[in-house]
């Protein structure tokens, strides 16, 4: 062999070589019955545990959900709720009562559910300015809070529908004729107090126009501790949604009563959105969700379905 | 001159007869001018023509699509004649204004990279053509700068009027009027191959007039004033006159020499530009090579419009939706003020605001439509080119010229091939002849197989062991599939004597003298002087060596030349009237020059078939030697001339099995009184003027010919290009379709089918042929009752390996292309296992392209490498050039080159193959992908009251289709092998997967499109009944739009990667990397975009740290939808692989078990299997070999049985 030769072997050998002629060694799986039975009962094997201790820390859940809309309207304004609504003169403060199901460990979590809500919408959703809220009055940028953007020629803070349209129901719970003490603190993302809310930006002419959407600010609060406000400004991404309210941080017991009072300020009525209460405790997961661990188990077990029907069409037709 | 040749320079008119006469002086000359003759050439003086109105356009050429200041605009118009992207511009100016779901950038930034990448290659492209350009321009050629001194001047100098001096085998740089040249009489040859692929040489003749400008200096006070016809494309005409020392000279197309055209054989010539650039008549005949799009490309377009249909419509049904929502729910929604909206949103004019949510709605869906596919598309085309071009084993190591991809656009098309139409000469054979046998006096010389028998002794071995094979079974190692490697014959290689060109005969009794000992010297020595007196060739003499090359007109006659000198015949001097013969071996062995006075030469044209001298030798005896085709040299034969008809006729079928080409050799002793009455004649023949002057001569020289005697026949091989019968087979089996298409006649054209094996004895010969004389409406009733034959004869036919063979010749297939007929004989040739052509024009290749491409709707592509097969390429579906010959019109027009025909096996059955389902998969995966995403914002949009708000941020789309998914799919469309290219080889039948269009059919587009919509909608709804209003973390948070948003986007492009990573069934290191990096590409880019302050990372600011990595929720789902997206398709091509494979997943299955090494014998089954049906090439002549083996051997039992149930009592 001469030198030339070995060369070219070697270049032969090169991984540029290989890869201009298309010929880098390869990894070339090929579904062969066998393959395919392990992959759908590796699957399976996979997804079904998965599934089960999903919907084990589901069913851990404790979840209270109690509608008040209606509920709430004094008897005769159920007719017209919106009037009702409207009506600033009617006291709006109403009371709810339940009793625990199940024993609640601590936290509790509040929520608001509302329904039909679009806080999804392209208008609504646009209808902000971040810059603002972070920095306050002096930024320029607020055309995008169309149409809640100033109020006699001084931009609003904050401004834009969303804050405008502010949930404004409050809720205090009593169990027992003493009060449950609800910590209404850090259920706002920590990001979002930190960096999208100035501590600096104080809401001073807040909900003072002719026309008063939602709730109203303390404008001695800077907007980073605002957090309701802050919990409202993400909107939601579907037409129903929950948003956090506080915290009860004392456990509930089996058979406890709570009562709650309430204030019924915010208007769903005139577009029929129902409001609810929800308490529930959290588990690794999250809320109660049993979907996900069914969706599991489901895929799961078809999985396994799929490899025995597989393997036993591939038994009765031997192929080759 | 060529270092070291010498040559005698002679007059050459004197040689012929028939070609250049000289037309008398005398004649008037015809008055030149008026339209179309009003161009004006002052000889010598090109200053003239630098001003107007003489001022003529420059002898630069470009052939480049755009010029420096026309590329922008140009360029971009190019780019948004498509119809996607200019939807795609529309957006990008649309989403400037407030109705946009988008913000500017993420519709612009797309855009402009994918247009922007797309100007890009065009630009590329474009400036390597200019480059070629430059090449050509700055050529450069002598021209007369003043006082008779010559210098060099780049081409694309040349003006008008120049005087030029032209040296041998160069190019001529204009076109020009021939002055005079090297030789006496102002003749030169001239090769036209790039003009009309024709190789023989052509014969230019300057006027007498200006014989005179012999050398440089002559040139000083030239002058001389040219009135002409303006440019035109006609190659053939030229009309004009020369005004030359006060008188005036009439012009004609033997005078004109074409630029690209070469000088040969002559030393130099000196000519005046007549025509520059653009107005030479080879520019003025260049077409635009038409853009050819592949069918799955125009197929695409078809799905482009589906998917606009589907945007169109889902836009509708959203701008519904939101009418009727702002319509009668907006009033409702307080929150939204909908007392102070502007016209979008206004509850009161919901049309208005349906209207412009449609345009906004247009914007949103737009994802529908893929914008990178056409730029991916176009990535992964070039990138496939690049590997054809760097395949190694599609390099001629001769040449040292690899394959070429010229245009990428068409390399899926590859691999749809149905037809292939090929040119013979230059990319079937090399052109080169070789002498191989002859017959004189009845007596058959040469040894030496030609290659078609030693192809077809190799398969009788074959066959034969084969036999004695399967009856033991003891011999593990099989071949069954039959190699054709061609067997060496260089008999023992004990003799080392180093080939000869031209010259492969083989024969102890003819070579080193020993002829002198055969029963017919007599014969042989004229046979030998026949070849070595009977031609037109000029010897050079290469002073290097000491021997002579020739300078032929036509191949087989230096192949003679060659043959003669061997047998001691040497042919080494020429002078106007003489030819010199060195003869070794006569008399007492010593070395004798005879002369042989040219009395008469009568050269060969086609039409004759025949060539002709008289001759005087030394002892004054007048011969008249002949050669000619064997039909019309037996045709005048003499009775006494008879004696070796019989066994001659017998040699020369045997020759014309072998595949050789044949001629005559015959010869006449002349008395000198007959000669001289006849001479007489021809003189005052070849003297007269008028229109019947040529056929009065041939008239004249029929009159000799007659009475001739027959001397023997020679064979020659036209030799096959390496590789042609094997690539053939292997085409053959993949079930391609093979036309030969050729100029040369029948006899050659049925000799190179046999040897290609597109022929086989036992295979029923369809020829279609028209006589001269009949009217054409005869004529026409002839062929029609002969195409109706032939489609009766295959219709009745019942024996189902019967294959049939159409021949038709050039004239016949005029007729047989008109209007009215061409579909019958369409019909009739599809049912023909091989087709083949004759005698056809560059035109008729074309139309008979055409013909076949529209008629049958099937893939067909064109292969040749001549001028003359041009338009056959241009037409063609793919055209394929052969490069590495000289003339480079074929490869410039062509889509692909290769430099030899057998590269277009490895071209088609792999890359073709490849190519064809990397992009039909590809482009399938496309569609889905863009499904599965952009019908989620539709889906989302139902939630949103339709009011066009897009869950996910405007970055996570920009990227979505730009970086996140596109690397998979490119390598997908680049990487993907089915099979390795090896099995490619050895399954040819894996090739028909493309003509049959398996992987492109609308059952598996709408399939993927299908998918897409499944995945589509598990990816929303999976993710919204988990999310919508849960707390999905332990911190009790609920999602907002930008974690669904998020959570969603991530679900897609798990599900995505995983998909394509699904259809890979190939994975180097690179698709490992490319597909996981893209999944955790996207990772990468959460993480660095949540840690860009809010100002630019808006509501994704910090997602992925704080509200989704510490979610185990957020995971598991993404688990969840990947593996529920893509279970139907696993589902789906589990089953499909068990229980209905298709042919490359039997054969991955078998490669992945290892199948091949454990199990020969299955292997090999399936080998076999693996061939398309076919009945031509070599598997197919074997296997109807023993098709008739087995046949007579069943006839045998059949008769021993019957023999023994009636035993003889």
């Amino acid at each position: 062999m001469t030198d030339t030769d070995r060369g070219t072997q070697r270049d032969r050998d090169s991984a540029f070589y290989l890869f201009t002629q298309q010929n880098l060694p390869a990894c070339k799986p090929v579904l062969t019955p066998e393959w395919v039975f392990m992959t759908f009962l590796f699957i399976g094997f996979i997804f079904i545990p998965v599934g089960l201790v999903t919907l084990r820390a589901s069913h851990s859940v404790v979840e209270i959900v109690e509608r008040y809309d209606i509920g709430c309207v004094p008897e005769p304004f159920r007719i017209n709720k919106v009037s009702y609504i409207q009506d600033d003169s009617i006291p709006k403060n109403c009371s709810l009562s339940f009793k625990v199901p199940k024993y609640m460990k601590a936290p509790i979590y509040i929520y608001y559910q509302l329904d039909n809500y679009y806080q999804n919408h392209r208008r609504y959703v646009k209808s902000r300015s971040d810059k603002q809220l972070l920095h306050g009055q002096n930024q320029h940028g607020i055309s995008s809070c169309q149409p809640v953007e100033v109020n006699n020629d001084r931009p609003i803070i904050p401004c834009g529908l969303i804050a405008w349209s502010l949930f404004n129901d409050t809720f205090t719970f009593i169990r027992n004729r003493a009060e449950l003490k609800v910590n209404r603190k850090n259920i706002a993302w920590k990001s979002d107090r930190e960096h999208k809310f100035g501590k600096n930006v104080y809401p001073f002419n807040f909900q003072n126009g002719t026309l008063i959407g939602g709730g109203k600010l303390n404008p001695r609060i800077p907007l980073s501790d605002q957090e309701d406000l802050i919990v409202w400004m993400r909107t939601s991404a579907l037409p129903s949604f929950r948003k956090l309210y506080g915290r009860i941080e004392k456990d509930l017991d089996v058979d406890d009563v709570v009562v709650v009072h309430l204030m019924n300020n915010y208007n769903t009525y005139s577009f029929g959105g129902k409001k609810k209460l929800v308490l529930s405790t959290t588990s690794w997961l999250g809320g109660k969700n049993d979907f996900l661990g069914l969706a599991y188990v489901f895929i799961g077990s078809s999985s396994v379905t799929i490899a025995v029907v597989f393997t036993l069409l591939h038994l009765l037709s031997q192929r080759h | 001159m060529a270092k070291g040749k010498i040559r005698a320079k002679i007059k050459r008119s004197q040689l012929y007869t028939f070609a250049c006469g000289r037309k008398s002086t005398q004649e008037a000359v015809p008055f030149v001018e008026g339209a179309g003759c009003s161009r004006t050439v002052h000889c010598n003086q090109p200053h003239m023509h630098r001003k107007r109105p003489l001022k003529y356009r420059s002898n630069y050429i470009s052939t480049t699509k755009y010029n420096f200041l026309s590329f922008l605009p140009k360029s971009l118009y190019e780019q948004f004649h498509r119809v996607a992207n200019l939807y795609f511009l529309a957006a990008a100016v649309l989403s400037l204004t407030p109705l946009s779901p988008f913000s500017a950038v993420s519709m612009i930034a797309p855009l402009a990279f994918v247009v922007g990448l797309s100007m890009a290659k065009e630009g590329l492209e474009d400036w390597r053509r200019f480059m070629q350009d430059m090449n050509v321009n700055s050529r450069k050629v002598k021209f007369h700068k003043e006082g008779g001194v010559f210098e060099f001047k780049q081409w694309q100098q040349i003006e008008v009027g120049d005087v030029v001096r032209v040296e041998k085998d160069e190019f001529f740089p204009a076109d020009l009027l021939l002055l005079s040249s090297s030789y006496e009489d102002g003749i030169c040859y001239v090769e036209t191959m790039n003009l009309d692929g024709e190789t023989n040489l052509k014969v230019k003749r300057a006027m007498d007039v200006t014989l005179s400008l012999e050398e440089d200096e002559d040139f000083k006070n030239f002058t001389g004033l040219i009135k002409c016809e303006d440019p035109n494309p006609s190659l053939y005409t030229f009309v004009g006159n020369l005004d030359y020392d006060r008188q005036t000279y009439s012009l004609e197309p033997a005078q004109v020499l074409l630029r690209d055209s070469k000088l040969r054989n002559t030393g130099f010539v000196y000519g005046v530009v007549i025509f520059t650039g653009f107005d030479t008549k080879v520019m003025q005949n260049s077409t635009k090579s038409p853009s050819k799009r592949s069918r799955i490309e125009k197929k695409m377009d078809y799905i482009i419009y589906v998917l606009f249909s589907l945007l169109l419509v889902i836009s509708l049904i959203s701008s519904l939706g939101f009418a009727l929502k702002t319509k009668f729910h907006m009033p409702n929604w307080w929150y939204m003020r909908p007392d102070d909206t502007e016209q979008f949103y206004n509850p009161k004019e919901p049309f208005i605001s349906g209207l412009s949510h449609l345009v906004t709605a247009l914007i949103l869906y737009g994802y529908l439509i893929p914008i990178s596919l056409y730029v991916s598309i176009e990535v992964v085309k070039v990138l496939q080119a690049t590997f054809i071009n760097q395949d190694l084993q599609m390099y001629d190591d001769d040449t040292g010229i690899p394959a070429q991809a010229r245009t990428s656009n068409l390399n899926e098309e590859l691999g749809q091939v149905d037809t292939i139409l090929s040119d013979k000469t230059g990319t079937l054979t090399c052109n080169q002849m070789d002498f191989l046998k002859c017959s004189i006096a009845g007596t058959a010389y040469g040894v030496r197989a030609s290659e078609v028998e030693r192809a077809a002794a190799q398969q009788m071995a074959n066959d034969l062991e084969q036999d004695g094979r399967q009856s033991s079974v003891s011999s593990k190692r099989s071949k069954q599939d039959i190699e054709l490697e061609t067997v060496v014959t260089s008999k023992d290689g004990k003799d080392n004597k180093p080939p000869i060109k031209f010259f492969s005969f083989e024969d102890d009794r003819m070579t080193e003298g020993n002829w002198r000992k055969e029963p017919n010297v007599d014969m042989i020595i004229l046979f030998c002087r026949i070849l070595a007196v009977c031609h037109t060739a000029i010897p050079e003499l290469n002073e290097e060596t000491g021997t002579y090359a020739y300078e032929a007109e036509s191949p087989d006659e230096g192949a003679f030349l060659v043959a003669a000198r061997e047998f001691g015949f040497e042919f080494f001097k020429r002078t106007q009237t003489s030819v010199f013969v060195r003869e070794r071996y006569i008399g007492s062995g010593q070395t004798t020059e005879r002369e042989y006075k040219i009395l008469n030469l009568l050269e060969f044209t086609s039409k004759r078939k025949r060539m002709t001298v008289i001759v005087r030798d030394e002892e004054g005896q007048i011969i008249l030697m002949c050669k000619g085709a064997d039909s019309i040299i037996f045709d005048r034969l003499a009775k006494k001339g008879k004696t070796y008809l019989e066994d001659t006729t017998k040699h020369l079928n045997i020759y014309g099995e072998a595949g050789l080409r044949t001629l005559a050799l015959a010869y006449r002793k002349l008395e000198e009184s007959e000669y001289s009455a006849w001479n007489n004649e021809f003189q005052k023949a070849k003297t007269s003027i008028g229109a019947d002057r040529d056929t009065n001569l041939e008239k004249v020289a029929e009159m000799m010919e007659k009475e001739l005697t027959l001397v023997g026949a020679t064979a020659v091989e036209d030799k096959l290009q390496k590789g042609v019968p094997q690539c053939i087979d292997k085409l053959a089996q993949a079930g391609l379709k093979l036309w030969v298409l050729t100029g040369d006649k029948m006899e050659t054209a049925i000799n190179i089918g046999f040897a290609c094996s597109l022929l086989r004895e036992g295979m029923k010969q369809i020829c279609i042929t028209t006589l001269d004389s009949e009217s054409k409406e005869a004529i026409k009733e002839n062929i029609l009752t002969q195409v109706n034959n032939g489609s009766q004869m295959i219709k009745l036919e019942k024996d189902p390996y019967a294959a049939f063979a159409l021949i038709i010749d050039g004239k016949t297939l005029a007729y047989a292309l008109e209007e009215d007929m061409k579909f019958l004989f369409l019909g009739l040739a599809v049912d023909c296992a091989s087709v083949i052509c004759c005698r056809v024009s560059p035109k008729q290749k074309a139309l008979v392209t055409r013909l076949v491409k529209e008629g049958t709707g099937k893939v067909t592509l064109g292969i040749g490498d001549g001028a003359n097969d041009v338009g056959m390429i241009q037409e063609a579906d793919i055209g394929v050039g052969i490069s590495g010959v000289e003339g480079m019109q074929a490869v410039m027009a062509s889509d692909f080159s290769v430099s030899q025909f057998r590269f277009l096996e490895r071209l088609l059955v792999v890359h073709g193959h490849w190519c064809y389902k990397r992009i039909a998969q590809m482009v399938c995966y496309f569609f889905y992908k863009n499904i599965a995403f952009g019908l989620t914002l539709f889906y989302f949009e139902a939630f949103t009251g339709f009011s066009g708000q897009s869950v996910y941020d405007d970055w996570y789309m920009i990227l979505f289709n730009v970086v996140l998914t596109s690397l998979p799919v490119i390598s997908l469309g680049v990487f993907e092998q089915d099979v390795s290219s090896d099995v490619c080889l050895e399954f040819p039948t894996l090739y028909q997967q493309g003509p049959r269009n398996l992987f492109f059919d609308w059952y598996r587009i709408l399939g993927w499109m299908g998918n897409g919509l499944y995945s589509s909608l598990v990816i929303f709804f999976l993710n919204i009944v988990i999310f919508y209003d849960q707390a999905y973390r332990a911190e009790g948070q609920t999602t907002d739009m930008s974690i669904l948003g998020t959570i969603m986007f991530t679900c897609i492009i798990c599900a995505l990667n995983f998909q394509v990573s699904l259809i890979m069934t190939h994975y180097t290191w690179m698709q490992h990397v490319l597909i996981w990096f893209s999944i955790v590409a996207w990772f990468i880019f959460l993480f660095i975009y949540g840690m860009l302050p809010p100002k630019i990372s808006h509501s994704a600011y910090q997602i992925l740290t704080e509200a989704l990595a510490s979610a185990p929720v957020y995971w598991i789902t993404t688990l969840l939808v990947t593996i529920a997206c893509t279970l139907p398709y696993l589902a789906h091509m589990s089953l499909q692989r068990c229980f209905n494979p298709m042919d490359h997943h039997v054969i991955q299955e078998i490669k992945y078990l290892k199948k091949d090494v454990s199990d020969q014998v299955m292997w090999r089954r399936e080998k076999t299997k693996a061939r398309e049906k076919t009945k031509i090439g070599f598997t197919a002549r074997v296997d109807a070999l023993i098709r008739s083996l087995r046949g007579k051997l069943n006839k045998k039992t059949h008769s021993i049985e019957s023999n023994k149930s009636y035993p003889p009592s």
